[in-house]
């Protein structure tokens, strides 16, 4: 082997191993698989005084996913998990549309704004409770947002009396609408994403984050207050969630306590992991968070362009998901490539720390050593 | 009382109340205790009659079934999410066979409890050879079963069979005037087979053992891989066995039955004094925790003025109160503050 070729390897390989790499390569084959179905999938318009296109429209509707996931990824870190954001968003969609739907005068903007302000403080309300069951109680994650998830439904479903509860304010639709031609949701993700990552990676507020998830008894010993870092995660994730919640409403033009920010929860779960950040916590990534939301939107979009049936699309998702999730283990990549050069494999050194002298490898070994294992 | 003095004293023995509070076993007293109180509470305003708690296990015992299979794989300290897509997917397929293609019935049962076991089985095979997390394996099984049963058909299918007619009205008579449907006596079957394996056989042993501390389990030999595919195998099944019994309760096959069961399954295992983190717990736990959740919904449907928003409400501040409970029991010690 060249000493050329073996450079260009270990570029591929450093590549290859790029937390972002795997996802951006899934979301650009999936942007580029709809080509041959959609031919104008890249084009962008303007239509009534606003951008159009299949690209604007995943933009529009990952507004969601990509907050939910983002605030998320923070809980994620820490080795939690917040399975009551789409509660959250019924609940925080419920109050802001009862408010508004109550009041005489729909289209003031003061009273949109304090219906807004309303809705995020119980979304805050409902953080606090995550955050102190999982940090101050010592319950586990898992169920302890479970109660949220099982209750804070119900509790919407209290605040609309169990309908839909519509309302036709101008100013609330702005939220879920476009402004200066781009979805507003762009804004507000743009916002909470730069915030989100100047307090995470410009400050120690991330490194802490990532000590909590890593081990959070080992933290507080050296002198990490690690409760109050769990406490903000989930109040940071409820945040995001009712928001999330607001846009939801303002775009539909209505709250459902039953439907809104249904499963969501499992979609921010899966952005995030796409993403790259592990579910044990210790470590995360913002920018992969936003690549994995904008692969599942963009999943969701493919599928309603190229024509799937309709009954076909969670079965179309669910393979996508599965081999995405495949892709992604290194334990699965090791098997293939162990499948695929069997003979490689057989007389392979342990581990890297090994004593492999290159010149006592078999020689299959020697002109294929890529089969050589990564260690992850 | 100013100066500080050397303790000589030996440790004074734990309080006998500190010690009752301590018992792993508190929680699955306060459910059944609980049980009782809120259904002499229900006999008392309602006057309940002897097949009110005979329905409790009728109308909930597909829940039951299903709630068990959770609890093997909670044991082990996974999770599965894919219960209720694999119950909808069960009545989708018995629909088919029975009515579409006019397999005999037995038949058909056979076919969806070994698509249920397979299904388990290929989302044990991610999360142990693959790593990926159980959390997101079960998740895809979820979306791909939900997706599998709305492929094959779109409606609901009825079921007019003359044998799973006849299967869904048999009654088994039982002292005092009740009866029991034969959904409920598979559950209460299915309960105490699992009774069986988890305590008295060395495979219920290694579902403990691996939920306690899988790398401990691993050193000392036992098949965690096996026991681990095995359990999530053992879900699929309890699901799949779920799917038939709710075929019994609805006499049809619905793509969108059973959505968020699993949730439902979980609850009640929680409820039922089983840790989230594996180890501990009980079967017979889960079954309380399910008549528990079923009793809720029985008074406030008795009840008729309280909408239908508050059996949410209640099922979470149950849950509430049975997770602090439960961290009052596993408290002792310095535990990480995960």
């Amino acid at each position: 082997m060249t000493a050329l070729a073996r450079i260009r390897q270990r570029d591929w390989r450093s590549l290859t191993r790029q937390q972002l790499f795997w996802p951006l390569l899934i979301l650009v084959a999936l942007l580029l698989f709809n080509l041959p179905f959609t031919p104008n999938f890249f084009s962008v318009g303007v239509r009534n005084g606003h951008l159009y296109g299949s690209l604007v429209s995943i933009l529009y509707f990952g507004t969601v996913p990509i907050l939910v996931a983002l605030g998320m990824t923070l809980v994620i870190a820490t080795g939690g998990i917040d399975l009551s954001v789409g509660a959250v968003m019924a609940i925080s969609g419920a109050i802001a549309c009862r408010l508004i739907s109550h009041a005489a005068d729909q289209n003031s903007v003061s009273l949109v704004l304090e219906a807004m302000g309303l809705a995020l403080l119980a979304s805050l309300a409902a953080g606090l409770f995550n955050g102190l069951m999982v940090a101050r109680a010592g319950v586990q994650p898992i169920v302890a947002t479970l109660i949220l998830m099982v209750a804070g439904r119900g509790i919407a479903q209290l605040i609309t009396s169990g309908f839909i509860l519509t309302e036709l304010s101008k100013p609330y639709g702005v939220l879920g609408g476009y402004a200066a031609t781009v979805p507003t949701g762009v804004f507000i993700v743009v916002g909470f994403v730069a915030v989100a990552a100047v307090l995470t990676r410009r400050t120690a507020l991330g490194l802490l984050v990532e000590s909590v998830g890593g081990n959070a008894e080992a933290s507080r010993l050296a002198g990490v207050r690690a409760q109050r870092i769990k406490v903000m995660v989930y109040l940071f994730c409820a945040l995001c969630a009712g928001v999330a919640g607001l846009w939801n409403s303002s775009s539909l033009g209505g709250a459902d306590a039953n439907n809104a920010g249904l499963w969501i929860e499992l979609d921010a779960i899966l952005a995030v992991v796409i993403g790259g950040t592990p579910l044990t916590g210790g470590r995360f990534s913002i920018s992969g968070t936003v690549v994995g939301a904008l692969i599942l939107q963009t999943l969701k979009t493919t599928i309603f362009t190229i024509g799937i049936p309709a009954q076909a699309n969670m079965v179309f998702e669910a393979v996508v998901v599965i081999i995405i999730c495949l892709l992604q283990s290194t334990d699965f990549r090791r098997r293939v490539a162990r499948l695929l050069r069997p003979g490689a494999a057989r007389g392979r050194p342990v581990g890297p720390a090994g004593p492999a002298a290159p010149d006592q490898r078999p020689a299959q070994a020697a002109v294929s050593p890529e089969s050589v294992e990564i260690p992850s | 009382m100013t100066t500080a003095k050397i303790d000589a004293r030996p440790a004074s023995p734990v309080p006998v109340w500190t010690r009752l509070l301590r018992d792993p076993r508190l929680p699955i007293v306060v459910t059944a205790a609980l049980l009782v109180v809120m259904y002499a509470y229900g006999s008392y305003r309602y006057s309940f009659d002897q097949q009110v708690p005979a329905n409790l296990l009728i109308n909930n015992s597909y829940l039951i079934v299903a709630a068990v299979g959770a609890t093997f794989v909670i044991l082990t300290g996974g999770i599965d999410l894919s219960i209720g897509s694999l119950v909808g997917f069960s009545t989708v397929l018995t629909g088919l066979l029975v009515t579409k293609n006019h397999v005999p019935v037995g038949l058909a049962a056979v076919v969806v409890l070994v698509a249920g076991a397979l299904g388990g089985l290929l989302m044990g095979c991610m999360i142990q050879y693959f790593r990926v997390p159980p959390f997101i394996a079960t998740l895809a099984g979820l979306f791909l079963f939900r997706g599998l049963s709305l492929m094959l058909s779109k409606e609901s299918i009825p079921i007019n069979d003359k044998t799973v007619a006849s299967i869904a009205q048999f009654h088994i008579s039982l002292p005092g005037g009740a009866f029991l449907s034969v959904g409920a006596t598979v559950a209460l079957v299915v309960v105490a087979l699992a009774v069986f394996v988890l305590h008295y056989t060395r495979f219920g042993r290694q579902v403990y053992a691996i939920g306690g501390n899988e790398q401990s389990a691993l050193l000392m030999g036992l098949p965690v891989a096996r026991t681990k595919i095995a359990v999530y195998a053992l879900s699929g099944f309890c699901s799949a066995l779920s799917g038939l019994v709710f075929v019994l309760y609805i006499q049809s096959g619905d793509p969108r039955a059973a959505i968020g069961m699993e949730l439902d399954a979980i609850a009640a295992v929680v409820i039922g004094g089983t840790l989230l983190t594996g180890g501990f717990g009980y079967v017979l736990g889960s079954l309380l925790g399910v008549l528990v959740i079923g009793l809720i919904k029985t008074i406030i449907s008795d009840e008729g003025t309280l909408s239908s928003w508050w059996i949410k409400i209640g099922t979470g501040a149950l849950l509430l109160l049975f997770i602090l409970l439960q961290r009052t029991v596993t408290a002792r010690g310095t535990r990480t503050t995960r």
